[in-house]
């Protein structure tokens, strides 16, 4: 029971969360309510025993994307949202593009292979633990992908030398 | 480890672009750092057609096909490198982060033509397009760079986004992200999933985005335009035949047996494709614009290929981007050399003030027309043929319909050089790399022509 209500209360707070994020005319107000809603996400990570999801969430969304939204909003001085003409006013359009994605997702999540496939099965994972299991497949079946990632880094590094440093002189 | 000797040449590469970054420090001469990177790819393509296998549990494969690609990346890097030499627009001060972006986005595409798995696909289609990103907006001080930047990196991003969603749903299906997982899952008659649908068509708008296929080519005129022309002489090439060697192994080697299935979307997208360019590119008074929207118009003429879904369509594919290379940084090129090169008017009577130049720019573009002996009708003929070979009749007639329209927009730059009197002397740039550049690609445009069999494949 504890935990179906538990679950009931983050369901409907992210969805209430996420209605506020998109609704305030406040960029900053709007930012700091995504906050809540990425810790609330990051609760129901928890849920589905994935704990370094949860962290990851908390730092990555929370902790990284989210000041970077703050240092921009700040930049652009941007306190209040910007009236301009849209090419798209219809909110019949909008809808039909939401309702168009979760049927989508709903039918994705139907066709859901339930049991992944290969040696890491529910069991198996849970005996380990996540995160172990987790580094595992990163740093074995997937190690060239991580070291690719290393490289798509050191493009911004090399961007911001072209696009971002002051004018260099002979 | 011994996995890795397959990945020589990516490896030898990423060194070889460290190291030059590096020596950025204390070399600072354009065509010292050029040779250097002119070198580094010499040595990628030495390496390149030496590995041959699977690694990384069947992620990266090296084969004939992606030795194909990765040879004409190194192709490209090189035309790309002599044409940043003989540019002033590539200054001095930045000529080691043009390189080493050139070389970085280099490395995405030869991962790009060696994945085997989505994943692989996607982390080198990000190396690729971020680098191309930053070298669209590379002339930091032109408006129309910074804006042709801004429009690329968010509607490329937003096409990345696409394609992940694509990838997300093959997850979904079939518990893997390998392409050989997606081609046992379909010939197991998973082909009539809607959720297969949905990522297939995904998939294939993200790739219609990165070979700007109509109608996802809008930010393609706008970012070829605004574009250093040595950039968009590379970008018209590199990325469009990466793009074309992930879509050709995800489409043909993954979901070869749901053709049925893939097949309309693709045949609308080479209709609009066909005729969108063609048509748009008949408007442009801008030369830059109209040969960006020609480009969209010869990625038209490729898909046809791909549509085929057959080996011998994906080999008249790469036959067609070998000679398109050479054609397209051609044209590139001779626009690079002419002061205001965009403009018509710098065009008029090149023949009288520089024959070599026109004579080029003639056989570049009856090339890209489609007239022998010239290296574009060969290409167009293997597309064709191999589109004919699968039943796809209809629509070879229309894709040459639309070529004998081409004519009109390439054949009346002719006009321009030969028959026009020059109002004022535009003058030419006198720089000697770029000289050779352009003969290099007139010469193998003409070889190519008359000894197809060179660059054949099968």
């Amino acid at each position: 029971m504890l935990p179906e209500f538990f679950f009931g209360y983050f369901a409907c707070a992210i969805l209430g969360l996420a209605m506020l994020t998109v609704t305030r005319k406040n960029l900053v107000h709007s930012v700091l309510w995504m906050l809540l809603l990425f810790l609330h996400i990051a609760c129901l990570y928890l849920f589905l025993n994935a704990e370094f999801l949860a962290v990851i969430q908390v730092i990555v969304y929370a902790g990284a994307i989210l000041v970077l939204f703050l240092f921009l909003v700040m930049l652009l001085n941007l306190r209040e949202e910007h009236e301009a003409r849209r090419f798209v006013k219809a909110w019949q359009g909008r809808l039909a593009v939401c309702i168009l994605l979760l049927t989508v997702i709903v039918i994705s999540v139907y066709k859901a292979a339930v049991q992944p496939t290969g040696g890491y099965s529910i069991t198996f994972i849970n005996e380990m633990g996540h995160t172990k299991v987790l580094g595992t497949v990163l740093f074995n079946q997937y190690v060239l992908p991580f070291l690719m990632t290393a490289l798509v880094l050191f493009v911004p590094m090399v961007a911001a030398i072209v696009l971002a440093m002051k004018e260099r002189k002979r | 480890m011994s996995e890795l000797r397959l990945l020589t040449p990516e490896i030898v590469l990423t060194v070889c672009m460290l190291g030059i970054f590096l020596s950025g420090l204390a070399i600072r001469s354009k065509g010292m750092l050029g040779l250097m990177t002119i070198a580094a790819a010499g040595v990628t393509a030495y390496l390149v057609p030496s590995a041959s296998g699977t690694a990384f549990e069947g992620m990266f494969v090296a084969d004939a096909y992606s030795s194909f690609f990765k040879l004409l990346f190194m192709l490209t890097l090189f035309l790309a490198v002599l044409l940043a030499i003989g540019s002033r627009t590539i200054r001095e001060e930045y000529a080691t982060e043009y390189y080493c972006l050139l070389m970085l986005a280099s490395i995405g595409m030869m991962f790009m033509a060696s994945a085997n798995d989505l994943i692989i696909l996607y982390v080198g289609l990000e190396l690729m397009s971020l680098s191309v990103y930053v070298l669209t907006g590379f002339q930091r001080e032109s408006r129309w760079s910074n804006e042709a930047a801004m429009k690329y990196l968010l509607l490329g991003t937003f096409a990345t986004a696409i394609l992940l969603f694509g990838i997300a749903m093959v997850y979904v299906l079939t518990g893997s992200t390998s392409i050989a997982a997606v081609a046992l899952y379909v010939m197991t008659g998973g082909n009539t999933d809607p959720v297969l649908g949905i990522a297939l068509l995904a998939i294939i708008i993200a790739f219609g985005f990165k070979i700007a296929a109509v109608p996802f080519h809008m930010w393609a005129p706008d970012a070829y335009q605004g574009a250093p022309t040595p950039v968009t002489a590379f970008m018209s090439v590199g990325p469009k035949a990466a793009a074309f060697a992930a879509f050709g192994r995800v489409l043909v080697e993954g979901f070869g047996a749901a053709w049925a299935e893939w097949a309309p979307a693709v045949t609308i997208l080479v209709v609009l494709t066909v005729a969108g360019g063609n048509l748009l590119a008949l408007r442009q008074d801008n030369v830059k614009r109209m040969f960006a929207y020609s480009s969209v118009a010869h990625a038209g003429y490729m898909l046809l290929g791909v549509l085929a879904g057959t080996i011998a369509g994906m080999q008249a594919v790469m036959t067609y981007l070998a000679i398109y290379a050479f054609m397209n940084m051609g044209v590139f090129t001779v626009m690079l050399m002419l002061e205001n090169g965009e403009e018509r008017s710098a065009y008029a009577g090149l023949a009288k003030r520089q024959p070599l130049l026109a004579g080029a720019m003639l056989i570049f573009l009856f090339s890209l027309t489609g007239i022998p002996p010239a290296g574009g009708f060969v290409g167009k003929l293997q597309v064709f043929l191999a589109a004919v070979d699968a039943g796809q009749t209809v629509l070879v007639v229309v894709a040459v319909i639309f070529s004998v329209v081409s004519a009109f927009y390439y054949l009346r730059l002719v006009g321009t050089m030969f028959m026009r009197e020059s109002e004022d002397s535009v003058s030419c740039s006198a720089s000697k790399t770029l000289l050779f550049a352009v003969i290099l690609t007139a010469f193998f445009v003409l070889l190519l022509g008359i000894f197809p069999s060179l660059v054949l494949v099968g």
